[in-house]
């Protein structure tokens, strides 16, 4: 394992050397910070997990955190049961991934196979978004909005619930497995896998009728493959969520080491204001070097930051990859600071500029407004207003024609020369429709489309299913004898019903 | 590098360091967490049962068969069943149906053309080419000329039986001979060239006698090329008023057909091809560039 120290990377970047010099001042006699003790000859192949065991905290984070997760949780379970009405072709699902036909909705839009730039488009402003989330208040998305994070917030919470609070849970893990300590770890186990079952099985309904599914599922109807992604996700879910936790975050996963060097040093960050905080002190013996006129800081050293924090980390060491920014420390210390009447925000969204700042007596900083977020929100406009003015200008009627590579033309009998093209047509409506498919470029050129009508005025009729496609073998016949051997040519398809054309550029060939 | 085998200790995590240094930056040398471990523990496990239980290994003249028992080839032949569980519904429906039925149905023949062109690739790609364009002495099947007849019913006859093949029921019908076999001479079979290429408006040499060549070849061509050289679909003998030659409308070409005779070979596919393939291949053909002509 791997980690280079923020400093080397980034020499201008300041944090890791004003930690050091806090963690020799004031923690001189604390054991190494690191929980690995690997400092000895003998150091183990493995380190051992660290029990993590946060405490339960009130405040605003806390609470911002709840409604996050009451929000997001709720989209994801209850989102395949809004009703969406397309007409009676189509599924009134209004998000449905319908692997089986090739089509995803997603309420007024249809997106077919040949169109997953939309999603890539997606995609792409979903990282833009996380970018800007980063410029502004760093691992933003760590510690409110990520799964991992809101569903192990959830398990922390159950079994918090059922077990008790840090110190009860410490309590029976290191006592005896007594009969009520394991009927209580029994029923969170059970909880947390209800929980698991139900994120597997929201997520499959996100792929069939829900209503249908979820009825075929009570009643053992439903299909093999829902049944094994249900225990697919539910075995993930449990062991990410009950188990692993933290671990993902500080190992698995690979937005920690992105985040950190896309970050910079306006970004807003969860900080320890160790400009107030040191040196640390009991209120005692602060107030009383106060009152000799010797520095002390703020920071009782009351260790609540730590108690609470669900990676298990140490605020007050400044900016780690196990931190995941979820705030709850903030909360904890603030809590603190108002029972010995001292102000809020000794852990506060900062940024290590400003704390040195203050140190050396400058101004603060604060600059949302800056090119990089301008630049973020820039890209982000122009992808979003990109996404829009496409799927506004999106046709429901699609040709593509293709020129028969072999051969390129034939002589008929009579002289005159014919080229074979391979047609696509899709119609993205959902009822049939009938076409009429033209030529402009050739003057005498006569259209066939084999296994198609000819209609009145002699044009060729295809007729196209309902939110269908349609392959036919088309033939150009030129009766005058053209001297060119390649003439552009267009293909005007035009819907009878409505009038709409879609029209592409091939080539007639001639010897 | 120097190197001692001192511990280095990094200051400010207290972690030891592997000693190397690249431009000032070192590496800590902290250890694995212990799942990690075990995920790797138990990939070599699952290696170890992977190779137990799977083809593995090769052996001289043979290779370890795994507990399971599993094939790569018994795979492929049940992949080919499944397949052709998945089409039976379809090709029931096209062995069932007739030709003309199938042309009618858009689904029937979507499917029996993406067939067809599938079995054309296979099968008759080699002489006629994969997009049926043909060659010298190999009709091209994109254009209007049919030597047997374009419509469903007679390409059928032609796959199914074949021209000149071993099929009883196959086409028959070959151009003699003329000049080995000693029925005409140089200088007629050089009139009746010229006089062929005036059927279709070719130019032809200033010297030459076109009422001779006119008379050798009603003497001796109109019989199965027809009075005006139209052709005749039972016997196969080429139109020669057209623009379509299956050889080439220079002179040599067509001496040289004259001396020699011509009688290309279409095999029988009766026996070869199933029958419902035999259907797919027509249709595929046909929409190529059948029905234009009789």
């Amino acid at each position: 394992m791997i980690w280079i120290k923020a400093a080397q990377l980034a020499p201008s970047y300041p944090i890791v050397i004003q930690i050091e010099t806090i963690a020799t001042d004031s923690m001189a006699d604390a054991p190494l910070p690191h929980p690995l003790g690997a400092a000895t000859d003998d150091a183990p192949l493995y380190a051992p997990r660290k029990q993590i065991y946060p405490q339960a905290v009130k405040g605003r984070y806390r609470t911002i955190k709840w409604v996050v997760l009451a929000v997001t949780l709720g989209i994801y379970y209850f989102l395949p049961f809004i009703r969406w009405d397309r007409g009676p072709n189509a599924p009134d699902q209004a998000i449905l991934v319908d692997l089986a036909n090739s089509r995803f909705y997603f309420f007024f839009i249809e997106i077919w196979p040949q169109e997953v730039y939309y999603i890539t488009g997606l995609l792409v402003l979903a990282a833009l978004t996380l970018f800007l989330m980063n410029a502004v208040a760093g691992r933003v998305w760590c510690g409110y909005l990520c799964p991992q994070t809101v569903w192990t917030d959830l398990f922390y919470a159950v079994e918090r619930w059922v077990e008790g609070d840090r110190r009860e849970r410490m309590r029976h893990d290191r006592g005896k497995l007594t009969l009520s300590v394991l009927g209580r770890k029994s029923l969170k186990h059970f909880i947390w896998l209800v929980i698991a079952w139900w994120t597997g099985g929201a997520w499959v309904l996100y792929f069939a009728d829900a209503p249908t599914l979820v009825y075929e599922l009570a009643t053992f109807q439903a299909s093999f493959h829902a049944y094994l992604w249900i225990g697919i996700l539910t075995f993930t879910t449990y062991t990410l969520a009950g188990f692993m936790r933290e671990q993902v975050c500080t190992y698995m996963c690979p937005w920690p080491r992105i985040q950190a060097a896309l970050t910079d040093e306006y970004a807003l960050n969860v900080t320890y204001r160790y400009d107030r905080g040191e040196p640390r002190g009991s209120v005692k013996k602060n107030e009383a070097l106060k009152l000799q006129g010797l520095p002390a800081g703020d920071c009782i050293d009351c260790n609540q930051c730590v108690a609470v924090c669900p990676t298990g980390v140490d605020i007050r060491k400044g900016l780690q990859l196990d931190c995941i920014q979820c705030g709850l420390c903030m909360d904890a210390c603030d809590n603190v600071m108002d029972k010995i009447g001292r102000p809020q925000g000794l852990i506060a969204y900062d940024t290590d500029m400003n704390v040195q700042a203050r140190i050396e007596g400058r101004p603060e900083v604060r600059r949302i407004v800056r090119p990089r977020t301008l630049f973020y929100a820039g890209l982000i406009a122009l992808v979003g207003a990109v996404m829009i003015a496409s799927l506004a200008m999106r046709q429901n009627l699609y040709l593509s024609v293709m020129h028969d590579r072999n051969p390129l033309f034939v002589r008929l009998s009579d002289g005159s020369i014919r080229n074979g093209f391979t047609i696509r047509i899709a119609n993205k409506n959902l009822d049939a429709r009938r076409y009429a498919l033209t030529i402009e470029g050739l003057a005498e050129a006569k259209v066939d489309v084999v296994g198609g009508e000819i209609d009145q005025r002699g044009r060729a009729i295809v007729a196209v299913g309902p939110d269908q496609t349609l392959e036919a073998r088309v033939l150009v016949t030129d009766t005058a004898s053209t001297d060119a051997d390649s003439t552009a040519l267009r293909f005007v398809l035009t819907d009878l019903a409505t009038g709409d054309t879609a029209s592409t550029i091939d080539h007639f060939k001639a010897p | 590098m120097a190197h001692d085998n001192k511990e280095q200790v990094d200051a400010i995590t207290g972690v030891t360091t592997t000693g190397h240094s690249w431009d000032d930056i070192q590496e800590l040398n902290n250890p694995l967490p212990r799942w990690w471990l075990w995920t790797f523990y138990a990939s070599i496990a699952w290696a170890i049962a992977y190779c137990i239980a799977y083809p593995a290994w090769p052996l001289v003249s043979s290779y370890t068969k795994g507990a399971l028992g599993w094939q790569s080839r018994e795979a492929v032949v049940a992949d080919l069943d499944a397949l052709k569980q998945q089409r039976s519904g379809m090709t029931t429906k096209l062995a069932d149906a007739s030709l003309e039925e199938i042309r009618r149905d858009p689904e029937m023949f979507a499917f029996a053309r993406a067939q067809g062109k599938a079995a054309f690739g296979d099968n008759c790609a080699p002489c006629h080419g994969a997009g049926g364009a043909g060659a010298k002495g190999y009709p091209n099947l994109n254009d209007d000329d049919w030597l047997w007849g374009g419509s469903l019913v007679q390409i059928e006859h032609t796959i199914r039986h074949g021209a000149r093949s071993t099929s009883d029921q196959g086409h028959s019908g070959t151009m003699p001979a003329f000049g080995r076999d000693g029925m005409l001479k140089r200088e007629e079979i050089s009139h009746a060239a010229d006089y062929v290429r005036s059927l279709s408006g070719l130019s032809t040499d200033k010297s030459t006698n076109l009422s001779a060549g006119a008379k050798v070849f009603a003497e001796n061509c109109a019989a199965c090329h027809g009075d005006k050289g139209q052709g005749n679909l039972e016997l196969g003998a080429p139109n020669l008023s057209d623009k379509i030659w299956l050889f080439g409308s220079d002179k040599a070409t067509i001496v040289e057909g004259l001396m020699n005779g011509r009688g290309g070979v279409m095999p029988t596919w009766h026996g070869r091809l199933d029958d419902t393939t035999i259907k797919a291949l027509t249709l595929y053909v046909h929409s190529l560039g059948g029905d234009q002509r009789p």
